[in-house]
């Protein structure tokens, strides 16, 4: 502050003894060199600034002043409302995350091998615009693990682990069963060695009947034995439920477990090409027939990424994506330079790597690491084109900002260009204030 | 200078049968240059639409060689390019709207000329109803070109060979005969809740059979609460679909991701993942995988519900005159004839509601059978959601859309959906 200003010095030097004139003229170049900036401020800020602020106190078309009920309507409408929570929420996580991982990215290259592939790497997104980054989340946070890259991932795993049934779109018909696919299918009453166990299962598509099976059959009671059918109920046009028909096919390779009456499984078989199955020698007393859960395992069906529930920080991700870069880069920047004897120093002295990071780098990056916090912040408020892109249309409500709010409301089909205003001038006064902190830190630093 | 030209030019063309139009019309091509200028248009129609009306352009061009039209597409931003076209007082000379509530908005505000020197000739070529649509203040304002009927089903007829049903004719036997299909294997419906306005087109056909069109027309224009028993009557008969989850392909959460063309192709491939998809008209154009129509995909009409008599549930695009000038006048009055839409029904992915467009211009059975069922019905209704103010019936993510696919969600919540539906209903319709 107290050094001499050098930029304004040359008018001042070359300036002639003979005052008034002279002083005009230095005017005259002052106000020539201000003017272009000063006609675009005015054009493309100052001139629709005041028009919004203006319009904000009038309806719909324009014609009727309304003192404050576009700001009453702000403050009173679900949409609204849930837009200015969401972009509070933005405001608390993603800057500090942002700048959060910057700083971890940051360090951590200092030290790796591929430093330079790394940054690349990370700072790639920058250069994909924010609405197609958008778009590029959308596509792979898709529900059905065949469309979605992250499910899919997910699916490959999980359908390891827990293989998918043989029969997983199928559940039962007929009065005479209970339970669920998710919990297995079993035979209302107890059955007795001589009887027979007619277990129909329906909502089989036709290309996942196993290949191989034939037209069903009806056991005949064996004494001794269990005997009894696992089919496909379904012939066109529906048939009756439970009962075996011609045209209705048998469901081979289906285990069926035979438990006593305590619940515990006794015995297990498998069905042949018409379905049948037989337990054969078994001591007389009431048992049950049963078809496990596993036989219904559905495949893994994928996290609902772009449901209501996780579209809040499915957005926040991919922004984060984005941002990393930039907050790394800037990072990056001011930690190389850090005079490095001061490490060596702390170093030297016996302090831990952890302890260097927490007590000597970041406090010598602090300046840096408000510029990216407080350039986030700005962005952040102001987010936009990424909600628009990631967000289905029927959780877009949920995902709303303050900035689409905004644009829904003025040109996405309601027209109201008062609300629109209202809800401009309340998005500048939210950034008003982180405006000040930045300029008051722009001063402090020159 | 020709102004009175042009109106007797159309006075003759209302007056002249069929036939006689056409000499009327070539005999404006031997008056040459006697309307010029050039116009502007901003449309609701992109990419193969587009192509197909600028073939309508050219036979104007055609036949009035001194106007020179100049089409520019805005897609799904036709409102907001309108309007802030019409906020900076530079507005195109005509457009094409997808919503007649924006249509009525333009009115309201004098933004757009009336068309009233076309009415006798849209007259004698539309149905009543269509004129009504068009009329704000007592005054024609828009005219619809390119219709659209929504009260068609498109199903897959592998599944239904599979299963083994038939087309259904009432509701009850549709609900049978999508347990049917369950059974089958295939999932009975195709849900299309990612967009919210195919949800609106579902309440709106079952709510013209249960309600009946004298009080759908009252609900459109909010002179009848949604909380009415008539809403709740539509909503407990939609809900018999959506409350049957484990029939609706996805699930209820799939259902709410998929988007037009999802929901379209889960019908069209094969093998189907879902039998029957509801939207109008339109649905073959938004399928991005290849069927064939009549072996891979047929439509059937909406069915009735409790005996309810055929109606049908429609939409359109309205065009509309910014700047009434002579250029301006001839090519609405051009439109309005039989042979202009034609040319369009004849390219294919067309309805017009112009009744005297012949069933043979269209290039296929199934359009010829949509089309002729829009331009003839006898109970015809226009869009509810389209009708309403956009803040109720035209924005994602709000208004009717968005409680529609919040009933989709908990079809259970019949009397909270209509309270919802009668809030956000009464904030829109107050502006």
């Amino acid at each position: 502050m107290s050094s001499p200003s050098i930029g304004a010095e040359p008018p001042y030097a070359g300036a002639p003894p003979d005052g008034e004139q002279g002083r005009g003229r230095a005017y005259l170049v002052t106000a020539m060199f201000l003017a272009p900036a000063a006609i675009l401020l005015s054009v493309w800020i100052l001139y629709p600034l005041i028009y919004t602020i203006w319009r904000s106190f009038y309806d719909s078309s324009g014609a009727h002043f309304i003192w404050l009920d576009n700001y009453k309507t702000l403050f009173s409408t679900d949409t609204t409302r849930t837009a200015i929570k969401n972009n509070a929420i933005w405001v608390a996580v993603v800057p500090a995350l942002v700048t959060a991982i910057g700083l971890v990215f940051a360090v951590l290259t200092e030290r790796i091998r591929w430093s330079v592939a790394f940054k690349i790497a990370v700072f790639m997104p920058m250069a994909v615009s924010l609405f197609a980054a958008g778009v590029i989340w959308r596509i792979m946070y898709q529900q059905e693990p065949s469309r979605g890259a992250l499910n899919a991932v997910s699916a490959a795993v999980v359908d390891r682990v827990k293989q998918p049934g043989p029969l997983s779109d199928a559940f039962p018909s007929g009065t005479k069963l209970t339970g669920t696919p998710q919990t297995g299918i079993v035979l209302k009453t107890p059955v007795r060695p001589g009887s027979v166990a007619l277990l129909p299962l329906t909502g089989i598509p036709p290309d996942q009947v196993p290949a191989g099976s034939v037209q069903a059959r009806q056991p005949a009671p064996k004494a001794g034995a269990i005997t009894g059918a696992v089919w496909r109920d379904f012939k066109p046009g529906g048939g009756t439920p439970g009962k075996l028909e011609k045209g209705e096919v048998g469901l081979p390779n289906v285990t069926v477990v035979l438990r006593d009456s305590s619940g515990k499984s006794i015995g297990s078989t498998t069905t042949g090409p018409d379905g049948r199955f037989v337990f054969a020698g078994v001591k007389p007393g009431a048992y049950r027939t049963a078809i496990g859960s596993a036989t219904f395992r559905q495949p893994y069906g994928g996290v609902a990424w772009l449901g209501a529930k996780l579209i809040n920080p499915a957005i926040m991700i991919a922004y984060i994506w984005v941002w990393a870069g930039f907050s790394m880069v800037v990072i990056a920047a001011g930690l190389a330079a850090i005079p490095r004897d001061t490490l060596e120093a702390a170093r030297t002295d016996g302090a831990t790597e952890w302890q260097v990071f927490r007590r000597v780098t970041v406090p010598l990056l602090a300046p840096v690491l408000s510029v990216v916090f407080i350039t986030m912040l700005i962005n952040v408020l102001k987010v936009f084109d990424i909600v628009l892109s990631v967000a289905p249309s029927s959780v877009q409500a949920n995902a709303n900002v303050i900035a689409l709010a905004m644009w829904r409301t003025s040109f996405g089909g309601v027209n109201d260009f008062g609300l629109g205003s209202a809800i401009a001038v309340f998005l500048f006064l939210l950034v008003i204030p982180v405006l000040a902190l930045n300029v008051r830190r722009f001063r402090r630093e020159v | 200078m020709s102004r009175s030209r042009i109106s007797l030019l159309v006075l003759g063309a209302a007056l002249a049968s069929l036939t006689a139009l056409a000499a009327t019309a070539s005999g404006a091509s031997h008056r040459k240059y006697a309307v010029s200028g050039n116009l502007s248009w901003t449309g609701i129609w992109t990419g193969a639409e587009q192509k197909n009306f600028q073939q309508v352009l050219n036979a104007f061009q055609k036949k009035f060689p001194g106007v020179k039209v100049k089409y520019t597409s805005a897609g799904d931003n036709t409102p907001q390019v309108l309007s802030t076209a019409v906020a900076g007082g530079k507005p195109p000379d005509l457009a094409s709207v997808g919503q007649p509530g924006l249509v009525k908005q333009f009115a309201g505000r004098k933004a757009i000329k009336p068309i009233d020197f076309a009415r006798a000739l849209i007259a004698k070529n539309y149905t009543p109803s269509w004129i009504t649509l068009g009329t704000y203040s007592g005054h024609l304002y828009g005219m619809v070109f390119k219709g659209a009927n929504k009260s068609t089903i498109w199903y897959s007829v592998a599944a239904f060979k599979n299963a083994g049903v038939k087309p259904p004719k009432t509701w009850t036997q549709l609900l049978a005969d999508a347990k049917t299909l369950r059974a089958s294997g295939t999932p009975a419906y195709s849900v299309d809740g990612g967009d919210g306005w195919p949800l609106t087109d579902l309440f709106e056909n079952v709510y013209i059979r249960t309600a009946g069109p004298a009080k759908y027309d009252l609900l459109a224009q909010h002179r009848l609460k949604w909380t009415d028993a008539s809403v709740k009557v539509a909503l407990k008969t939609m809900g018999q679909i959506y409350g049957d989850t484990s029939n609706i392909y996805g699930g209820t959460n799939g259902a709410l991701q998929a988007l037009l063309a999802d929901s379209v192709n889960n019908v069209f491939s094969t093998p189907p993942k879902a039998a029957m998809t509801m939207e109008g008209d339109f649905v073959p154009t938004a399928a991005t995988v290849k069927a064939k129509a009549l072996t891979g995909y047929n439509v059937f009409p909406f069915p009735s519900i409790l005996g309810s008599p055929p109606a049908v549930v429609g939409g359109g695009d309205t065009v509309v005159m910014f700047k009434d000038t002579p250029a301006a006048r001839a090519l609405i009055s051009y439109l309005a004839t039989p042979e202009a839409a034609t040319i369009w029904a004849k390219l294919g992915g067309f309805s017009s509601p112009n009744k005297n467009v012949s069933a043979s211009a269209y290039p296929d059975v199934l359009t010829r059978t949509t089309a002729t069922a829009l331009a003839k019905a006898k109970i015809f209704r226009f869009d509810m959601s389209d009708l309403a103010p956009a803040a109720f019936g035209g924005t994602a993510g709000q208004g009717e859309w968005k409680i529609l696919q919040d009933f989709l969600r908990n079809p259970k919540d019949v009397n909270g959906t209509a309270s919802k539906l009668e809030k956000a209903a009464a904030t829109a319709y107050k502006k």
